[in-house]
């Protein structure tokens, strides 16, 4: 094939995918750039220049700080469940004596990761109610005074309740995830360090994780990512209250745009969490690429 | 001895954790078929008799709408984005061109773009475009969203088969277009296929866009209209479970039946890099 006709083909094949992606992948990033620079709304149709003002208020807006916070919650709670207590349970299901049950427990700590977050959110709504949940029943079977919990309408506790709930929906994903990937360890090395006496916890520690190293940045990343758009868990189960106390930055730029037709500071949210995601994106980018 | 206590601690813990992961789906499933009575007075007692009724309920309070909304953008959009990206996944890894740097870039660049950062242009876009509250606008804009990440994988998958094949083809004269159609596409099918899964979980679960694009009660989707339920049904919990239910099942059983493909979809794109 010559030169020309192999660029006219690469770009007809390329051409539909590429035209969407920047139609509505990047072209909304920049839009919403400009669009923070301009106070608008849906409802009303008084548009004026502000510029950058909307970014001075972000930093001095005690909402967005509690949102970050939020999501920092988020961001810690997912590394460690998700990457950490994820990671010993891939583990622990990937030793001999437990090969041949591994896909029962895999199958069941899977499934809820299917469901729609509405689903659990409502599912753990309830749950954490002290009137119809589950909860409080077996917090006081267990001795504890359940006269004070409400975990959702507590605004000290709700976050953690949210954030919980989105571990119990995920950790089972990721264990999947890392299972996978020990899978393609060789199992001679095991072997061979059991021949020179290294204990199972020695194996875990100077066998699996370093050479699991990649999978566990990229899934890292992954996560930390999601964790700073996270908008379905909180929407769903407080809506960002009680008070302000849940909302994460995705819910509050939801709100202020959604709700109170403050267009412009919800473009310039929205623009702040584009840069927080693209940085630890980056990154993400970094460790792909470094296969290739 | 010891050995075979620390083996049994395991077991015992994981057994553990799995109750914790399916109680809550239990009593979803329990509650789904109680009555509201009940539901209040005896939260964790087994239903006395089962409500079948629940069901049809929450079947004909828009569970059966919503449902068919659900595949329809779901489907569509699963398709739209996994062609899309099978076709841009071709020259990608297999035709040399110059700026394919460039295209690859604008690729990866789209799998960091966050949805949430969007959706207000997103939203304003539609509008314009006459996308609002459409189906078509519902399937582009979700499907947009999938081709990075699934060029990205299809793409990986691509080049791993043997360039000597696209070449003995070419010599026996066959167009790349054929190629694609002959060689290559026959052979990726079950990348394709995991591909599509992926996709088809994502946008069957996906609120934000639904919730912020959708407008008339009519064309909203599943998640969303659950939302909608629990606020319109606040004395009705035990339908809104069996609705849970419903909306649950059809992604359980797929996974079931394909687990081997959903898995392999789950995990290219994070363990192979």
């Amino acid at each position: 094939m010559n030169r020309k006709g192999s660029k006219k083909t690469a770009f007809m094949y390329m051409a539909p995918a590429m035209i969407v992606i920047l139609v509505f992948l990047y072209l909304p990033i920049i839009l919403n750039f400009v669009n923070s620079l301009y106070k608008w709304g849906a409802i009303s149709k008084e548009v004026s220049w502000v510029g950058f003002r909307y970014y001075k208020e972000i930093i001095h807006d005690p909402i967005i700080h509690t949102a970050l916070k939020n999501n920092l919650i988020f961001a810690l709670t997912s590394v460690a469940c998700q990457i950490g207590v994820s990671l010993v349970i891939a583990a622990v299901l990937e030793m001999k004596f437990l090969r041949k049950w591994q896909s029962f427990f895999r199958t069941i700590y899977f499934i809820p990761s299917l469901l729609m977050v509405t689903v659990t959110g409502i599912t753990f709504k309830m749950l954490y109610s002290p009137t119809i949940g589950l909860l409080n029943p077996v917090l006081e079977k267990l001795g504890f005074d359940t006269s004070n919990i409400a975990i959702l309408a507590n605004p000290d506790t709700a976050i953690w309740g949210i954030s919980a709930m989105s571990q119990w929906q995920y950790i089972g994903y990721t264990v999947v995830l890392f299972i996978v990937a020990m899978q393609s360890i060789s199992e001679d090395i095991y072997e061979a360090a059991e021949i020179d006496g290294a204990s199972t916890l020695q194996q875990f520690f100077t066998i699996t994780v370093p050479l699991m190293k990649e999978t566990v940045m990229i899934n890292m990343i992954i996560v930390i990512t999601g964790a700073f758009r996270v908008f379905d868990e909180v929407y769903v189960t407080t809506g960002g209250g009680p008070g302000t106390s849940t909302q994460t930055l995705a819910t509050y730029l939801y709100q202020i745009g959604f709700k109170n037709d403050q267009m412009g500071y919800a473009s310039a949210i929205a623009f702040f969490v584009f840069l927080i995601t693209f940085i630890i994106g980056l990154f993400q980018m970094k460790s792909y690429n470094l296969e290739n | 001895m010891k050995k075979k206590i620390v083996h049994g601690l395991i077991v015992a813990l994981l057994i553990m954790f799995a109750v914790i992961i399916i109680l809550p789906l239990i009593w979803v499933v329990l509650t789904g078929f109680k009555t509201n009575k009940e539901l209040f007075l005896e939260p964790w007692k087994m239903p006395e008799v089962w409500k079948v009724q629940n069901y049809i309920d929450a079947w004909n309070a828009g569970i059966g709408t919503f449902l068919k909304n659900s595949v329809l953008i779901t489907v569509g959009s699963t398709v739209f984005s996994t062609m899309l990206a099978c076709y841009a996944a071709y020259p990608i890894s297999r035709i040399r061109f110059k700026t394919k740097k460039f295209w690859v870039l604008i690729i990866l660049g789209g799998l960091m773009l966050a949805p949430q950062s969007a959706v207000i242009s997103l939203f304003k876009m539609a509008n314009v475009m006459g996308l609002y509250d459409t189906y078509v606008g519902m399937i582009v804009i979700t499907g947009a969203f999938r081709i990075p990440f699934a060029t990205f994988l299809i793409m990986t998958f691509y080049k791993d088969i043997s360039v000597n094949l696209d070449e003995s083809a070419m010599i026996d004269g066959a167009s790349p277009r054929q190629i694609f159609w002959k060689i290559i596409m026959p052979l990726s099918k079950p990348i394709i296929a995991s591909c599509a899964i992926v996709s088809f979980r994502a946008v069957w679960n996906e609120l934000m866009f639904a919730n912020v694009l959708l407008d008339s009660t009519a064309k909203k989707t599943v998640p969303v209209g659950l939302v909608n339920l629990q606020g319109t049904t606040t004395t009705n919990w035990t339908m809104l479970m069996s609705g849970m239910v419903i909306a649950s099942v059809p992604l359980i059983i797929m996974f079931l039946v394909l687990q081997k493909h959903f898995i392999r979809g789950l995990t290219a794109g994070s363990v192979k890099g």
